[in-house]
């Protein structure tokens, strides 16, 4: 993962954020795609694809700022291998989020926002991911769901997660 | 036609009408915090909420529109209950620092709270708390006092297109601020500090350098001397009371004089040499076929931003210095030479209705004197506050004359102050010369008035000279798009920052709006009016300055100090290479 | 596909071919297990169960004669994994790995349904084999999920078979643009996303106003926690969103349309866009759709994580690529919508509901519900209850039915304290009301919403002043921050609450609660900030006594608060 690029269009990544920008070149109304597309790409929004989509889209860099900071989806920073997002819904709540969460931060030695020293992973508290029936609950990587948590199982689910 | 009631009163008005145009109409003040007419109507603040018949909420007046057979209460208790409390909310995240704040008895927030009789904030939370960015010479960007009214982004958005701030963040965290929350001084802000204008706090002003200037006219090693911008003596005075569009001319000179000043001299006089050396420039532009069209460049606000958005139209830019580096430059060699003072001993300070004159001055090309040419700019607004710090009342002092020699000055050099003004200076000089006759009409009232793009053809002897004047950055991008599109034919362009030219810069007293901007340019006509001698080229201390120092237009020394460069900019905080 | 004859054909053949779900046995087959593949089961390895299905029946050489379907959410997200076998329709429930031979050689093979794996009401002895005599399912009346039970999501001609675009066609191709707007008028069906505006009235709107293009948006922002009712729709009927919006197009003359997903719903993001494509190829979106001259086509737009985008103007903006920040209404997006031009936007629920209306009419749908709450209502019932998941109920139906019936009760015997329903938006409405019939009227008058349908139960372990803090923790995150009473109002009650909590309440506390939550509710910008109080308002109402508990006495008889003295 490229930690800087410069204008020299050289990296690689550059030239595969270029191809995603293409389409919408001089839209600024592409914007959220692109950039959903851009971290999708690199695994994070960092300044100098912010750069490159504001003069591909044609805005200022205070715009695209402005929109990646909005939605919590859009990281400015790199995250860990692995992410878990425990689920803050209504149902999981009242079933133990709290509990989850603290668990995790003792485990893991973060707070959510944060990711561990090795780069292993990052901690999120998210919204409802919809799998109330399964409270409380977690998922990593996007993908699976870990329901009906109890805090004695979590070291072990975070075990199958190198 | 749209009738509806407002407090019982009924009242027919247009449809688009909003409600709190319609009530003020009937002379009803509904209070408001974010709006600003025509600008930013967006009814974010909610302090403009009344109450309509069969709405489930408030409505904001300020957006809302007028409907047939509304019935409006703009002042039941409930509705003062709820301003009195979004105030109250709004100053629990607010720094109770009014007494020592720069806005104090000139803050929005600050009327608002003593005209709701707020004597109590019962919240205690957190507050917003990102730190003060004083990275720029000119404006100072202080977060924790912003309350979100955006009118500073609808100002750089819409008005200037520099777009250098924008909302950040969410929710409470919500920020105005460059991205990354850089700082301004980093970034392509042009610091025209029209922001600072618009702020109803003092979340966005402008840097102060009273200090730095009480300091050195208290140092008797120093030589102190003044320039007053051409747009100052027709704003000043409002900053101690005075009706907008008062001229103050002699009271700002005796002011000044009473502070200490050891010389006031005037930029109206290197407004004139401006004139000369820029005539002559397109003159000779025009004759050897260099580029066209030319444009003016005297706005240091327009220079940031052509250096950062058109960096590939620079050499459109006339090479000459604005007039008041021009007056910089000279006071430390020429003032210095025929005083017998040692420049460095000469502090020069300018007063100017711009905030990016205090960047201007900082430009490390403004050295041609061997000093810094300009050692500090006070904004009106500063100018202001010394007065009152050394409790002169502008309105009791007698009037009194510029210094000699930098303080002569025509008619010419004091419209500069107003939209078109550089330009009409420009034509009563350039036409004199060129054809050696005597003007028939020395108003050229075509390049008058605040309509954004002014273009017109004006004979000048065998040569139809074509113009355009914008005001307004907005306005700049039209024409500036047109030469890039290659369809653009005019000779010369005058191109001001600010929305109506200096008189309505970022350094003007608060508040400024159109209908002050028009007072203040009326005011300036008057004054050229009243002057006896009203075209550049017969200001008698300018033509002793070429025959005694400069020798003539364009020559050898005119390039060493009054002529400057440009510095291509980029606009995306990008690191070099 | 060009003309209804094809989209008869398509239908009858595939109709046939899923007659066995219909309780038909085939001649050719053996049964079609219909695998739920909803968030939670999905997420309790239904997929493993299904390789083993499939392995076992390999090994007994009858792979051939059985199809295994992975369909969207089936409900009951509690018993997940769940799954139905065709033609006998019998239920599972709980399904392992290991239950997959029990199946295939039992019940497949010799016809013998595996009875540990059936559903068993509580109380009875003996279990119930049959999905349509399970109380949980006979109590509901499935119109928007009327195909969960049945299709193949990935399957547009599984859609077809079910009478899938026959809606469609009869628009295009029967009715005039006014008389379609005229028969959603009719039905009574008011918006699900929580406002209830009436749906046709919108359309009506929308068609009158001035410019174009016209455009139809899909909100699928779902994002009230505790709420996965749109996330079932579009991941198990994707379809029935396609043809309720072409149909919208055509009443409204729009060619354009968008759905509006959040990002956090890769599934639902797959499947649409699956079938996005699908009906491209099938000639059902794109040019001249059945030979009309009609034309629509879809784009997905995809929500990047901001609750507020559920406000419709913060949508409308977010889909234009900016911040989402809500703006004051009017114009209303009818006149001024996307890019500034007529748009009618409304929820996934509302726009599933369409083609059956067209399809059987207004009247029939105005039959089922209350006189002013038409048709069904899909809640996702989750907390404190024994069923937790998804459930499509008459409106009308009681909290009681709904809680106890339909969801079984609260589990391990404790006591039922509250429902909540609306999300941050809505109330807690307690045991006294539990016969309130659910419509949006009744529900307003509690000081709830029915908002877009999250049901979230509590019980006695619940403490009423920390889910009231919760909400409101959830509302300062969302807030957008443009207008002052929802950015700094919400965080001052926050940190009240934050206070009483940790048993630093002062006395007047719950009035200054109550005077800001009036303040906001009356003055914010958007509806985020008008209801963001309510939670609030409605514990104090109701629970007012566990306020006073925790400022007084420090106490919380949930046992949930610390009180750090």
């Amino acid at each position: 993962m490229a930690t800087c690029s410069c204008c020299c269009g050289e990296d690689e990544l550059t030239k595969q954020l270029d191809k995603i920008i293409e389409p919408y070149r001089g839209q600024p109304g592409g914007l959220i795609q692109v950039l959903t597309k851009a971290q999708e790409l690199i695994g994070y929004l960092p300044k100098w694809a912010l750069i490159s989509i504001a003069k591909g889209l044609g805005l200022s860099l205070q715009d695209v700022y402005g929109v990646v900071t909005f939605y919590a989806f859009f990281s400015l920073i790199p995250r860990g291998r692995h992410k878990i997002s425990v689920c803050a819904g209504t149902a999981c709540y009242v079933k133990g989020t709290k509990m989850v969460t603290k668990t995790l931060r003792e485990v893991l030695g973060i707070k959510p926002g944060q990711t561990t020293p090795d780069s292993r992973f990052t901690l999120e508290v998210v919204r409802c991911i919809g799998a109330c029936g399964l409270a409380p609950a977690m998922i990593i990587d996007g993908k699976d769901v870990h329901g009906r948590l109890e805090p004695e199982q979590i070291p072990q689910i975070l075990e199958q997660y190198a | 036609m749209i009738t509806l009631t407002i407090d019982n009163q009924k009242i027919a008005v247009e449809e688009g009408t909003t409600i709190l145009e319609a009530a003020e109409k009937l002379g009803i003040k509904i209070p408001t915090l974010c709006y600003l007419k025509d600008i930013n109507v967006i009814g974010a603040c909610r302090i403009c909420v009344v109450e309509v018949q069969g709405a489930k909420a408030y409505v904001p007046a300020c957006v809302a529109p007028v409907a047939e057979g509304m019935v409006v209460r703009t002042n039941t208790p409930a509705v003062i209950k709820a301003r009195k409390l979004i105030l109250e909310l709004i100053l629990s995240d607010h720094p109770m620092e009014c007494l020592t704040c720069v806005r104090n008895q000139n803050c929005e927030l600050q009327k608002l709270a003593e005209a709701f009789g707020l004597t109590e904030i019962r919240f205690e939370g957190e507050k917003t708390s990102y730190p003060i960015d004083n990275s720029s010479p000119a404006i100072v960007r202080d977060p924790r006092k912003c309350v979100l009214c955006r009118r500073c982004v609808a100002v750089c958005t819409e008005i200037q297109t520099v777009n250098a701030i924008q909302a950040q963040e969410r929710g409470f965290n919500s920020l105005i601020a460059p991205a990354f929350n850089e700082q301004l001084a980093n970034v392509e802000c042009v610091q025209c500090g029209q922001c600072s204008l618009v702020c109803p706090t003092a979340a966005i002003h402008e840097v102060d350098d009273t200090g730095r200037v009480w300091e050195a006219l208290a140092d008797p090693k120093k030589h102190v001397i003044v320039q007053t911008a051409p747009a100052t003596r027709v704003q000043v005075g409002e900053t101690i009371g005075a009706e907008p569009g008062s001229i103050v001319t002699g009271q700002m000179v005796a002011g000044l004089r009473r502070l200490g000043f050891d010389k006031v001299f005037d930029t109206d006089f290197t407004a004139d040499l401006t004139i000369l050396e820029e005539g002559n420039e397109l003159l000779q532009r025009i004759q050897t076929g260099g580029t066209l069209p030319m444009i003016t460049s005297c706005s240091p606000g327009w220079i940031k931003f052509a250096e950062h958005f058109y960096p590939d139209l620079l050499p459109h830019l006339s090479t000459c210095k604005s007039p008041q580096q021009m007056f910089g430059a000279l006071a430390k060699t020429y003032y210095a030479e025929k005083a017998g003072i040692d420049p460095a001993d000469i502090f020069s300070v300018s007063i100017m209705p711009c905030t990016a004159k205090k960047y201007e001055c900082t430009r490390p090309e403004m050295k041609s004197s061997g000093y810094q040419d300009v050692d500090v700019v006070l904004t009106s607004r500063e100018l202001g506050r010394m007065f009152k710090q050394a409790g002169l009342d502008m309105a009791n002092l007698p009037e009194e004359e510029y210094d000699a020699p930098l303080g002569i000055s025509t008619g010419a050099g004091e419209i500069f102050g107003a939209s078109g003004g550089v330009m009409e200076a420009a034509l009563r000089t350039v036409y004199e010369v060129v054809t050696g006759k005597e003007l028939p009409n020395i108003n050229f009232t075509e390049c008058r008035g605040l309509t954004g793009v002014k273009e017109a053809t004006v004979q000048v002897g065998d040569l139809p000279v074509k113009i355009a004047i914008t005001n307004g950055l907005g306005n700049a991008r039209k024409v500036l798009d047109k030469i890039r599109a290659g369809e653009a034919d005019y000779h010369f362009i005058e191109i001001m920052c600010c929305p109506g030219g200096c008189i309505g810069g970022g350094g003007s007293p608060i508040p400024t709006d159109t209908e002050i901007r028009l007072k203040r340019i009326d005011a300036t006509y008057t004054e050229d009016e009243r002057m006896a001698l009203r075209k550049s080229h017969e200001n008698p201390a300018v033509n002793e300055l070429y025959q005694e120092f400069l020798e003539k237009p364009l020559g050898h020394k005119s390039h060493e100090l009054l002529h400057t460069h440009y510095t291509k900019r980029n606009r995306y905080q990008e690191e070099e290479c | 596909m060009k003309s209804l004859d094809e989209l008869a054909k398509i239908r009858d053949s595939r109709r046939a071919a899923l007659k066995i779900r219909e309780g038909v046995p085939s001649a050719t087959e053996k049964a079609h297990i219909m695998m739920c593949g909803g968030a939670g089961c999905i997420s309790s390895k239904c997929t493993d169960i299904v390789e083993a299905m499939k392995e076992c029946l390999a090994k007994n050489g009858i792979a051939d004669q059985v199809q295994i379907i992975l369909t969207g959410c089936m409900g009951p997200c509690d018993m997940g994994p769940v799954a139905i076998v065709y033609p006998d329709a019998t239920f599972y429930r709980r399904l392992k790995v290991k239950d997959a031979e029990a199946i295939v050689e039992e019940h497949i093979l010799k016809g013998n349904p595996v009875q540990r794996l059936l559903y068993r009401t509580p109380g009875a002895k003996e279990p119930t084999r049959c999905v349509h005599d399970i109380d949980l399912f006979k109590k509901q009346k499935k119109i928007v999920l009327r195909n969960n039970f049945y299709i193949d999501p990935t399957s547009i001609e599984d859609y077809i078979a079910r009478d899938g675009y026959a809606a469609l066609a009869k628009a295009l191709t029967q009715m005039e643009p006014g008389e379609i707007i005229e028969e959603v008028k009719k039905s009574g069906l008011r918006g699900r996303g929580g406002a209830g505006f009436s749906t046709g009235m919108k359309w009506g709107f929308t068609a009158a106003a001035k410019g174009s293009p016209k455009y139809v948006v899909c909100n699928g922002d779902e994002g009230d926690p505790g709420a996965f009712m749109d996330r079932s729709v579009l991941e198990g009927d994707p379809h029935s969103i396609i043809e309720g919006m072409a149909i919208c197009g055509r009443a409204i003359g729009s060619e354009q349309g968008y759905v509006y997903v959040r990002a956090e719903y890769p599934l639902a993001i797959e499947r649409l866009s699956n079938a996005i494509d699908d009906a491209r190829r099938y000639g059902l979106l794109g040019k001249n759709i059945f030979e009309t001259g009609f034309n629509f086509d879809i784009e997905i737009r995809i929500g990047a994580g901001a609750f507020v985008c559920g406000e419709e103007t913060a949508l409308l903006t977010s889909i234009e690529g900016k911040r989402g920040e809500p703006r004051p209404r009017p114009p209303f997006p009818a006149n001024a919508g996307v890019w500034g031009k007529p748009t009618v936007l409304n929820n996934v629920e509302t726009w599933a509901n369409i083609p059956e209306i067209i399809l059987k009419g207004a009247e029939w749908f105005s039959t089922i519900g209350t006189e002013k709450s038409k048709g069904t209502k899909v809640f996702a019932l989750a907390g404190r209850i024994n069923n937790t998941g998804i459930v499509e109920v008459p409106m009308g139906t009681t909290l009681r039915e709904i809680v106890f019936e339909i969801g079984g009760g609260i589990p391990r015997k404790k006591l039922f304290k509250a429902v909540q329903t609306g999300g941050p938006s809505g109330g807690c409405i307690p045991a006294d009301y539990l016969d309130t019939p659910v419509d949006y009227d009744s529900l307003g008058a509690l000081g709830a919403i029915m908002g877009s349908g999250g049901m979230i139960v509590m019980d006695e372990d619940t403490c009423m002043v920390d889910i009231a803090k919760f909400f409101i923790d959830f509302c300062v995150d969302e807030s957008c921050g443009k207008c002052s009473p929802c950015r700094i109002g919400t965080k001052r009650m926050l940190e009240i609450l934050e206070r009483i909590t940790t048993g630093n309440g002062k006395e007047g506390d719950i009035e200054l609660l109550q005077e800001l939550a009036t303040t906001i509710k009356s003055t914010a910008l958007c509806g985020l900030g008008q209801t963001a109080p309510n939670p609030v308002l409605s514990t104090i109402r109701y629970f007012r006594h566990e306020y006073e508990e925790h400022i007084k006495e420090h106490y919380c008889r949930s046992g949930v608060c610390e009180f750090k003295e």
